[in-house]
């Protein structure tokens, strides 16, 4: 069994699961709970300044998207930082790291964007012994509004500030939480190394919609007929959270600067997934919230599974080892042909390969005598849509042509070379530049 | 076990009320809405469906189950009785298995389609249970067709037409509608009344009567009905059954399966109803399973159908074979009658063990016999009270596409008539198909 114990910002935990800053971290029972299942470590749920708590909606705060079989896809909220009092918070954390000393205990803040707040919440967090502190600069909804969370994270600027803030009054490890409702998640990941942020994490949640009840027109969840945009999250959101880690990885203003990898993630594979894509760790939500705490079993077992089948013996063996092989669009290798090609034996006959290729792409697939359907090269443009909606996998494959054969689409030899864009005689920019 | 079951020659009361009820519960249930949800996620929306091109009504099936799919039974069930009025009934007693089901591209994926009758079923329940009938009838043409037989396929063709703005007058020469629904499918398929509970759902969209108690060659001619109608559509089914043709056929204890199933169906109390202890069924087809489960469901001790071919040749299904075995009927292969013992009533039929020499059926010589106070035949139905001036084609009326027999006017489909399987469904289909070119010819 791979070793699965991670450092990360010089913080051990016996796995690279983390519980993201969310209600399964809200109070010393849950947590307590998560570390018995094997829980790596824990962002504690979002502590605010000192004084009366915050409050949350006394109706329905989540909302979902469905797959198959009720199958939760993606889940929004409405909910707040942690509406429990600052003291009681810190106390619980204080014992919990005392009791799990072998776990990290992060502990999540978002106070108002006034340096004399943050001086005075960040000695009584060292004061409790947690690991170090996740600047939550990305809840999109309620706290945004009083100028806190997301409001903070769009503005690069502030990022930077209150990152420097911190670093200059704590002295353990600041990891800055990012939101994902902004343009460019570069900007801010850079505001916060520049404000000296030992680590970014991301993504928050995205602002969201998840459905309108068609009887009373009102967004759901719906809280006495109205609703408001919450936030997004779930495996849906995870091809949009590993973008932006990789943005951030491949960045040279930022590259070296370490990530906790957080949207989605539900299995031992996406971890591994993120994880590849330059993420040190991985923080979940959705899915203990889905399924509760046991599926860290799950996500331990086949990740080291995993290592071993490929000999990693330490997670630092593929962290990253995905990134230098996310590039720009323009650096493609337009010499590179594939064609589709269908597996007679595997194929059930459905037709959707056909009807995809037919109806919205290249007419590239024939429906023969039988329901045989079979690819003409001369056509396929190896889009990849009818591997997509084929229900059998690996049913069709995209196949590489080799080179010194020609393409029957468009008459050229296959070649050898690599060519991009940057060169191609299309490009204008190209051409000028001859 | 119930102290009637060892009670030799025909008894009633075999099993209790209670297992009995049990016993002839819904063979397939109704989906419960998350249930059907998960069925229907399981579609994959075929191009072309190769499900719909094995359903002789043509259902847009793919389209049925996304509307389930997408929270509106009500729209899937439109789908289906656009092609198919019958679409309840089709959903419970159709053969899937060898229809939409055998041909679902998850059969060949993993064996198991999607359940696309009760699918069907779900969908076309939502509607009728709610008593809505969601078709309305076309202006009046003025013209009126008889339909002789209240069938699938005379119901299917009767409500098409009025539909269109006929007139419909169905002559059924029973006491009730519905044909081989009412008085044949087996009971566990069509629960709870559901026959009559749908003719009278079809009969909603007006225009059409029903005269019961009126046969065709009894007081009513084919020219008199072409004289009071401007078309006649004829949809009498199979009211013939073959002869075994072994001595002694009709000594006491031996029976058509069919009209002891006719007798079941309409039996107000099953446990009054009488069975043997050890029941033989002779045949291989729906009726020989139906008359065999059926046997053992009342509480026969031993029930056997003796086919006189191999399984594979067996009409029945291979899931209706499987059923039939899992209820605890034997099925026997390559064995045909050929004595009958019994002085007051039937105690043992001898059986000769067959092989097939050049296509034909012909005896081994061996013999072995089988205690049996019971016998049904179900060796299949014949065309019985056809008019004699109408051509035949494989002693069934001969038709040709839209279903026009050799005389003008008069058109034909279900089981009487020649060409498709004799299936509820195909009935449904031939009736529909006829009634669009009645309407053609009489509104050009
Ligand atoms: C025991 C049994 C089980 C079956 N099980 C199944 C099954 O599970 N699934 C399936 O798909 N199919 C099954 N079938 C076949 C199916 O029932 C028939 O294919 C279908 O009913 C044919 O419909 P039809 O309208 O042509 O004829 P029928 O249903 O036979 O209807 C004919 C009607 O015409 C009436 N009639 C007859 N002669 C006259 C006359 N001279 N004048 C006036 N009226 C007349 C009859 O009383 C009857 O009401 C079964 C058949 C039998 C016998
Ligand atoms: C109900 C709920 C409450 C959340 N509250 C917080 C919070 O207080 N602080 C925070 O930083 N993130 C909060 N999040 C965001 C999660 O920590 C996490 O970033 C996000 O859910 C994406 O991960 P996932 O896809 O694994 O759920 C919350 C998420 C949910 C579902
Ligand atoms: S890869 Fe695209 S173009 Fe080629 S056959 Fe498949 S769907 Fe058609």
């Amino acid at each position: 069994m791979a070793d699965l114990t991670t450092d990360f910002l010089g913080i051990s935990s016996p796995n690279p699961f983390w519980l993201a800053s969310a209600p399964p971290t809200d109070k010393e029972y849950n947590v307590r709970r998560a570390f018995e299942a094997g829980w790596g470590g824990v962002v504690w749920k979002t502590l605010g300044a000192e004084g009366p708590p915050v409050v949350n909606v006394n109706g329905p705060r989540y909302g979902a998207l469905y797959g198959a079989d009720r199958r939760l896809l993606g889940l929004n909220n409405i909910e707040l930082i942690t509406d429990r009092p600052l003291e009681v918070n810190l106390e619980e954390i204080a014992r919990v790291k005392s009791d799990y000393p072998d776990r990290a205990v992060i502990v999540s803040l978002m106070v108002p964007c006034e340096e004399a707040e943050w001086k005075a919440i960040l000695p009584r967090v060292a004061e409790t012994g947690a690991d170090g502190i996740e600047l939550n600069f990305g809840c999109p909804h309620g706290m945004s509004e009083r100028g806190m969370g997301a409001a903070v994270g769009q503005v690069p600027e502030y990022i930077e500030m209150v990152t420097r803030w911190c670093k200059e009054n704590y002295d353990r490890p600041v990891i800055v939480k990012l939101t994902p409702n902004i343009t460019d998640i570069r900007y801010p990941a850079r505001a916060a190394h520049n404000g000296g942020a030992d680590a970014v994490s991301l993504i928050n949640t995205i602002s969201s919609i998840t459905s309108v009840n068609l009887d009373n027109f009102s967004p759901e969840p719906s809280i006495d007929g109205k609703g408001s945009h919450g936030g997004y999250c779930g495996p849906a959101v995870k091809p949009i959270a590993m973008n932006m880690v990789a943005e951030i990885a491949r960045d040279p203003e930022t590259r070296g600067l370490p990530i906790s990898g957080i949207g989605g993630v539900t299995t031992w594979r996406d971890a591994a997934e993120f994880m590849s894509l330059g993420a040190g760790n991985v923080q979940v939500c959705t899915a203990a919230m889905t399924y509760g705490f046991r599926i860290v079993q799950e996500m331990t077992a086949g990740l080291s599974q995993w290592m071993d089948e490929k000999g990693y013996t330490s997670v630092q063996d593929f962290v990253g080892r995905a990134v230098p092989n996310v590039t720009d669009w323009q650096y493609l290798n337009l010499n590179y042909v594939a064609k589709a090609k269908i597996d007679q034996e595997q194929c059930i006959k459905c037709g959707r390969c056909y009807a995809a290729c037919e109806d919205t792409s290249h007419q590239a697939i024939w429906m023969k005598e039988g329901r045989v359907f079979e690819v003409n090269d001369a056509e396929c443009v190896a889009c990849n849509l009818c591997v997509d909606v084929c229900p059998v996998e690996n049913c069709i494959s995209m196949v590489e042509m080799a080179p010194g054969t020609v393409d029957p689409r468009t008459g050229r030899t296959v070649q050898d070379s690599y060519a991009n864009w940057t060169t191609h005689p299309n490009n204008p920019g190209a051409q000028a530049a001859e | 076990m119930a102290p009637g079951q060892m009670a030799s020659g025909l008894a009633a009361g075999r099993l209790t009320a209670a297992e009995i009820d049990a016993n002839f519960d819904d063979l397939h249930p109704a989906y419960a809405p998350h249930e059907a949800a998960v069925a229907a996620d399981r579609c994959y929306f075929c191009y072309d469906a190769p499900c719909t091109t094995a359903c002789p009504t043509d259902i847009d099936i793919p389209l049925f189950i996304r509307q389930i799919q997408t929270g509106q039974p009500e729209a899937a069930a439109r789908t289906i009785f656009d092609q198919n009025i019958l679409g309840g009934i089709c959903a419970r007693v159709c053969p899937t298995e060898t229809l939409c089901e055998e041909a679902c591209v998850r059969e060949t994926a993993e064996g198991k389609p999607v359940e696309i009758g009760r699918l069907q079923r779900y969908a076309t329940d939502t509607v009728m249970s709610a008593g809505v009938h969601p078709y309305s009838r076309a202006p009046e043409t003025g013209k009126s067709v008889a339909v002789v037989g209240a069938g699938p396929a005379g119901l299917a063709c009767a409500h098409r037409l009025a539909m269109l703005g006929h007139e419909v007058v169905i002559y059924e020469s029973r006491p009730k509608a519905g044909g081989l629904n009412e008085f044949g499918i087996a009971a566990y398929k069509a629960t709870g009344g559901f026959a009559q509970s749908e003719v009278d759902w079809l009969l909603q969209i007006g225009g059409i009567t029903i005269e019961t108690g009126r046969a065709l060659g009894g007081e009513l001619t084919l020219d008199g009905l072409k004289a009071d109608h401007d078309a006649v559509f004829l949809s009498i089914g199979l009211g013939g059954v073959n002869a075994l043709r072994v001595p002694d056929e009709n000594m006491p204890g031996v029976r058509n399966a069919v009209d002891f199933i006719a007798e079941l169906r309409q039996a107000e109390n099953l446990s009054a109803l009488a069975v043997g202890r050890n029941v033989v069924v002779i045949g291989g087809g729906m009726t020989a399973v139906d008359a065999a489960v059926q046997s053992k469901l009342l509480g026969a001790e031993n029930v056997t159908i003796a086919y006189r071919r191999g399984r594979d040749a067996m009409p029945a299904s291979r899931y209706e074979q499987d059923l039939a075995a899992s209820k605890g009927v034997r099925l026997m292969f390559n064995v045909m009658p050929v004595g009958l013992t019994g002085t007051e009533a039937l105690t043992a039929v001898d059986l000769e063990y067959t092989q097939v020499v050049d296509g034909r059926v012909t005896g081994t010589g061996e013999t072995v016999t089988l205690p049996a106070d019971q016998l049904f035949k179900a060796i299949g139905q014949t065309l019985d009270g056809a008019p004699g001036a109408l051509a035949l084609e494989g002693g069934k009326i001969a038709v040709s596409d839209g279903g026009r027999t050799s005389i003008d006017g008069v058109w034909a489909g279900g089981d009487c008539a020649a060409g498709g399987d004799d299936l509820t469904v195909t009935a449904v289909a031939e009736g529909r198909d006829a009634a669009m070119d009645i309407h053609k010819a009489l509104v050009g």
